[in-house]
């Protein structure tokens, strides 16, 4: 008989105003009864429909019905079958817009909590069980991929797993990407990074650090390396600017740039060798998940007030409920309905305002969101010794400078055929960021089996070189 | 790793280190730069290319040290390996169909403007090259610059060596002694590579810097190695590190550049302490 509690087992956290203290994870994990008391919740339901919203594919009521039996090393081989990387899904994936929201459960209350029961058995066989990983009968062929994101952690991960050689190429000296630059170690511990990476060596597959496809080694010659096939998962590229006056000031930063010095360079421990500017006052422009770890670094690293600025309201922020609900219990102060015009300097080139205007949502463009609209003579002065833009990305034209043939859209970003991921290259695949500009870590992942599983056709049909 | 195969010391402040990085050896262009981590928690450190062996797969950079990061840097020795080291980044420097340039440079740029000039000498390009240090016991490669430069005035702020004076007055001299330049590359501190410009400003010359702004990942990620060029956002690291100088916001440069010097002087000092004591327990 399932638990019929219309809602969903809350997640124990770290009370608000001590996490907005420190970089320890807010978010605890459920108990072990917890989970299987919220596992009970799943109505096991036919047609699945949540499998289909999800995009990996995962089994989520085989693995919940694992669990709701007890049976945890079983519910993580059925996760392990579609996933690479369980513990940072079941952390970071927007499940309220994928699986969770075509929960049956979700009609009447709360859907099952199917991230926070993925990210526990995922902890739970990290922490209990250690068997060696068994290597797939290798094929004796060697697949290249570009980027050790998400996308390019998990196509490597399939591949693996198929019996291919598969080497990773990165440009930074961690791999994880965005997973070790950009999320926050309160969000995101990097030691769950790091083991879920271990996993994937311990599968087969190996990592070059220091590695720029387009500058070290281009396209080209991987495949005179005898890579047989690539995949590029290089990620989202350069950070926008708004291109008003006083960006250039001290204490204007990108929000790559914050988080990369916080979370890869790990400039918020006293003895980092890299530094950040300990702000009072901090303005973040934009209203994405990526502003919302902005904002909520700039709370943990002393920050006195922290303010969202977002041209729309609250109902259409981008970031996700659960991010925006987490920053507004930590004191991060909200300020939709307005825009930066100007960010104004003292005499030493420091910022120390932000001009800004208030805005109207005016009729849905072609986004569908309502256009915001100047209000004018709403000018205000925002005191802020800090502001961090958020607000997107451009595509790197490293590899497109470098590789011959490889078709890009207006943008920049890669082109590509169909859902495979195949490029306008024969035996070139791509996916997650390169391909759709800034997105999610869960629709990388998504890119990133495709091809694998086109690759591998290829592969087959293709005779060895 | 990056097994260091050669370190020397060129001034009491200065060091070259030759570094085994067969990948990077093969590609690598003057004007293009390398990011180092000397040990696994250093900070990222850019440093231009000053030259490399393709065959050997050697790759040598000089730099000063100023700081906690090359302090720490220095103390690897020959034999030891950088944790990290990534490359070619930037865009070569673009040396195709110049047929008479002078090179300027100024202390320590002096090492990355050297592989410019050999590049240049190497294609037959006619190159005057004036190079400046503050004192005597600063000056580095001039052996080097004699041996590509057809002609060289080696200046010095005090006047201990070479000429006594600032570069720009040996440039305005060759200037004034008629020499027609296609280009001047003027590499070295912000300021002097401001005052370079603005003097050729004056007569109308073409002119090129290599920018060496803050930056972490070097790939385009982080945009903290913007400037301003021309009106617009550019970021170093991809879009440079050369620029039309003309064109250069330097004041806004030097102001960007200057945002950690408290916590640069900390480090520095902290480094110092620690540094010396690891001296004295190895003396």
């Amino acid at each position: 008989m399932p638990n019929m509690n219309p809602h969903k087992t809350p997640m124990p956290s770290q009370e608000a105003r001590a996490r907005a203290c420190n970089f320890d994870e807010v978010a605890l994990g459920y108990t072990h009864d917890m989970a299987v008391s919220e596992a009970q919740r799943c109505l096991n339901c036919k047609n699945k429909p949540c499998v289909s919203a999800c995009p990996v594919g995962i089994d989520i009521p085989a693995f919940i019905g694992c669990v709701a039996k007890d049976d945890l090393k079983g519910a993580y081989e059925v996760l392990a079958r579609d996933t690479s990387l369980p513990a940072v899904c079941g952390r970071v994936c927007p499940q309220e817009t994928q699986c969770e929201c075509k929960c049956v459960r979700g009609i009447k209350g709360e859907s099952v909590g199917i991230g926070r029961l993925e990210r526990y058995v995922a902890d739970w066989y990290r922490d209990n069980v250690s068997e060696p990983a068994v290597r797939a009968p290798r094929v004796g062929r060697r697949v290249a991929v570009v980027g050790a994101g998400p996308s390019g952690l998990t196509c490597a991960g399939d591949l693996a797993k198929l019996g291919y050689d598969v080497t990773i190429y990165e440009a930074l000296h961690l791999p994880g990407g965005v997973l070790s630059y950009g999320i926050p170690e309160f969000r995101l511990p990097k030691r769950i990074v790091q083991h879920e990476i271990d996993a994937l060596k311990e599968l087969g597959v190996s990592i070059v650090l220091n590695a720029v496809i387009g500058k070290t080694l281009t396209v080209d010659e991987l495949f005179d390396m005898g890579y047989e096939a690539l995949f590029i998962g290089s990620g989202a590229g350069l950070p926008r600017f708004m291109n008003i006056p006083g960006e250039s000031l001290k204490g204007v930063y990108s929000a790559n740039e914050y988080l990369t010095r916080i979370n890869l360079m790990k400039a918020y421990l006293p003895d980092s060798a890299t530094p950040i500017k300990r702000s009072n006052r901090v303005a973040v422009v934009g209203g994405g998940n990526v502003a919302m770890d902005a904002a909520r670094c700039a709370k943990r690293l002393g920050a006195q007030e922290v303010f969202i600025v977002y041209r729309r309201g609250m109902q259409e922020l981008p970031a996700r409920a659960e991010e925006v609900e987490h920053a507004q219990e930590e004191g991060v102060i909200f300020k939709t309905l307005c825009t930066p015009v100007e960010i104004l300097g003292d005499a030493d080139g420091n910022a120390r305002a932000m001009r800004c205007v208030e805005m109207t949502l005016g009729e849905p463009d072609e986004s569908g969101r309502r256009r915001p609209v100047v209000k004018e003579g709403s000018d205000f002065t925002l005191e802020v010794d800090t502001v961090i833009m958020s607000i997107g990305t451009s595509p790197n034209p490293l590899i497109r400078n470098t590789t011959p043939g490889l078709e890009t859209n207006r943008h920049g970003c890669i082109v590509v055929r169909d859902d495979t991921g195949l490029t306008s290259r024969e035996g070139v695949y791509a996916g997650g960021d390169a391909v759709t500009g800034a997105a999610t870590v869960i629709l990388a992942m998504g890119a990133g089996k495709n091809a694998a599983r086109a690759i591998d056709e290829y592969l087959r049909q293709k005779r060895p070189s | 790793m990056f097994e260091i195969v050669k370190k020397a010391a060129l001034n009491p402040t200065v060091s070259r280190m030759t570094v085994h990085a067969p990948l990077i050896a093969r590609k690598a262009e003057p004007g293009q730069f390398v990011i180092l981590r000397a040990k696994a928690e250093s900070e990222r450190i850019p440093l231009t290319v000053a030259d490399y062996d393709r065959e050997q797969g050697l790759v040598s950079i000089i730099y000063q040290i100023v700081g906690a990061g090359t302090m720490e840097l220095d103390t690897l020795q020959q034999g030891d390996c950088l944790h990290d080291l990534l490359g070619p980044l930037g865009t070569p420097t673009h040396t195709e169909g110049l047929q008479k340039v002078c090179i300027v440079g100024g202390g320590v740029g002096c090492a990355i403007a050297y592989p410019v000039a050999k590049k240049l000498a190497v294609q037959g390009c006619e190159v005057h090259s004036v190079i400046g240090f503050r004192s005597r016991d600063l000056v580095i490669l001039e052996d080097d610059f004699r041996r590509v430069s057809d002609v060289l005035r080696l200046m010095t702020d005090d006047g201990s060596y070479g000429e006594k004076g600032v570069v720009t007055v040996a440039l305005e001299s060759l200037i004034q002694a008629g020499n027609r330049y296609d280009e001047v590359i003027a590499i070295g501190p912000l300021v002097m590579m401001k005052f370079v410009c603005a003097l050729t400003r004056k007569y109308g010359i073409k002119t090129i810097v290599s920018m060496n702004p803050i930056m972490i990942d070097g790939t385009g990620m982080c945009g903290g190695c913007r400037l301003t060029v021309g009106g617009e956002t550019k970021f170093a690291c991809v879009d440079g590190p050369d620029f039309d100088g003309h064109l250069v916001d330097f004041d806004e440069a030097m102001a960007r550049g200057a945002m950690y010097r408290d916590f640069e002087a900390h480090a520095r000092e902290a480094a110092c302490r620690l540094y010396r004591k690891e001296g004295e327990a190895h003396a």
